[in-house]
């Protein structure tokens, strides 16, 4: 009988209590940088695509729902011919922008992805890549990379020392 | 009272309480959300008011389906039953002094009884007509759980009948005028709500519909209006009841400074919050304990009512 009552007047006093409701339409809810949202492609500090088409996010998605295929350009840089992501499979666990060696598939905290058709949840390249940087401003794989790229010879990268000639007997 | 005032008078109460009950759902849904720290409906109209709308043209759009193993009159009537018995308890509760159908009626109490007994047919019938395992349980919960506390409800009224020295609702009201009957009948007011609850079956004794042993109990096979019906037929019960309570033991239209009639509404909606703070608190118990609650405590405790009160009585004369 006390505890009834008790708890009459426990759930009476919430009147007065805050609302945990956060009406979301209108007021928009706290999402930390690092919510796992809409994925995108990086492009590097120079303006160029950083997805070096090496199909570790796609092999590291446990649902399958990214497709790329490889295609070179000049120099030898590798790049995505297309990069397709089904936003419709997609889990947002965030393997693929673990798996990325070039920090160049990120997640954005957005979720306002609805579609009335479902066609229209498959990403394309275009839809995917962004101008900017991402979460990484100054990161740029080429200039930490040991691989020769046009502007960019073996042994000059950052923190890199050039090449030793095996073949030599010096020092 | 001449015929026409009487005509506006039922059809007035009749629109009125029907609005009330439409708008009950919402301000239930409402309350319950402030009281569980949420908002509930806040998005149909201003605050959500025109939700009770949104609900009603839903049900009226819903396909009007009786299963093929009913009993098709009777699945039918039960609801009209439901509906028509609360209705019909209003006719004798005084709003105010000169306003209430048939307010004055010297036997309103025994007909407020009789209406409410016969609400139980609508459960019952409900139940049995569905055809159907699950509402002919909660049709049998109901028609016990309304029978044995009908019981004691009748009894409880008794000690505030035996103060006042009538039946009828009005003079009931008027023999308030120095003190409400609520402070000499205090256990009376409360086995009168809590037997009120049980017959409105409204949460923690709605066991007749037992959403997670019975599916929705007597109205499992219920859908679009008819269950509407059985929607808006309890929450004018609730209506019905705290109206009741309020004219036998919170004094009617009596009260300071106010109109009559805001004081009667006033007492009847803060009742009315108290059965929906109710539904938000507790949990429902298990239907032997329910019984036993009815059988071995209540009913005692209305008897004992009725001979302290009638030694009072006897004491003073």
């Amino acid at each position: 009988m006390f505890s009834n009552l008790r708890t009459l007047w426990g759930t009476f006093a919430h009147l007065f209590g805050r609302r945990v409701t956060v009406s979301y339409p209108e007021q928009m809810p706290y999402l930390a940088p690092r919510y796992r949202g809409r994925i995108i492609l990086s492009r590097d500090p120079d303006g160029e695509e950083r997805c070096v088409a090496c199909n570790l996010c796609a092999a590291a998605c446990p649902v399958g729902c990214i497709s790329l295929q490889k295609a070179e350009g000049e120099g030898g840089r590798w790049y995505p011919e297309f990069f397709r992501i089904n936003f419709s499979r997609c889990i947002f666990c965030g393997m693929c922008e673990e798996a990325c060696p070039t920090f160049a598939i990120q997640m954005t905290p957005d979720f306002e992805m609805s579609e009335y058709e479902r066609q229209n949840l498959v990403y394309e390249k275009e839809d995917l890549l962004i101008s900017g940087t991402g979460k990484f401003p100054d990161y740029n794989f080429y200039r930490v990379a040991g691989l020769a790229v046009p502007g960019k010879d073996k042994g000059t990268a950052e923190r890199e020392a050039p090449p030793v000639d095996i073949h030599g007997l010096m020092p | 009272m001449s015929l026409a005032y009487g005509l506006v008078q039922i059809v007035t109460t009749l629109v009125a309480l029907l609005a009330t009950a439409a708008l009950l759902t919402w301000v239930e849904r409402r309350l319950l959300g402030v009281w569980q720290d949420r908002y509930g409906p806040n998005r149909v109209g201003p605050f959500g008011v025109l939700q009770a709308v949104a609900d009603g043209i839903k049900l009226l759009f819903k396909q009007d389906w009786i299963p093929p193993f009913a009993d098709r009159g009777v699945f039918i009537l039960a609801p009209a039953a439901g509906m028509a018995t609360v209705l019909l308890g209003f006719a004798v509760v005084p709003l105010t002094a000169s306003w209430g159908v048939a307010a004055g009626l010297n036997v309103g109490i025994l007909f407020f009884l009789a209406t409410t007994s016969l609400g139980v047919y609508s459960v019952v019938l409900a139940g049995w007509a569905s055809n159907n395992k699950f509402a002919l349980l909660g049709g049998m919960r109901a028609a016990a759980q309304m029978v044995s506390y009908e019981v004691f409800m009748g009894l409880s009224m008794l000690g505030v009948v035996m103060l006042a020295g009538s039946f009828s609702l009005r003079e009931i009201v008027q023999s308030q005028s120095h003190l409400w009957f609520v402070v000499p009948q205090i256990l009376g007011f409360v086995t009168f709500l809590l037997a009120g609850i049980a017959e409105t079956h409204r949460l923690p004794f709605d066991l007749p519909e037992g959403e997670n042993e019975l599916g929705a109990g007597f109205h499992t096979e219920y859908s679009g209006m008819k269950f509407g019906m059985f929607f808006i037929a309890e929450y004018v019960g609730i209506v019905l009841i705290s109206a009741m309570t309020t004219t036998l033991f919170l004094g009617g239209w009596l009260g300071p400074l106010l109109p009559p009639l805001v004081w009667f509404v006033l007492k009847t909606t803060v009742l009315i919050c108290f059965f929906i703070l109710l539904r938000a608190a507790l949990p429902r118990p298990r239907y032997d304990q329910l019984m036993a609650l009815g059988w071995k405590i209540l009913l005692p405790i209305t008897l004992l009512n009725i001979a302290l009160t009638g030694a009072l009585i006897l004491a003073r004369a």
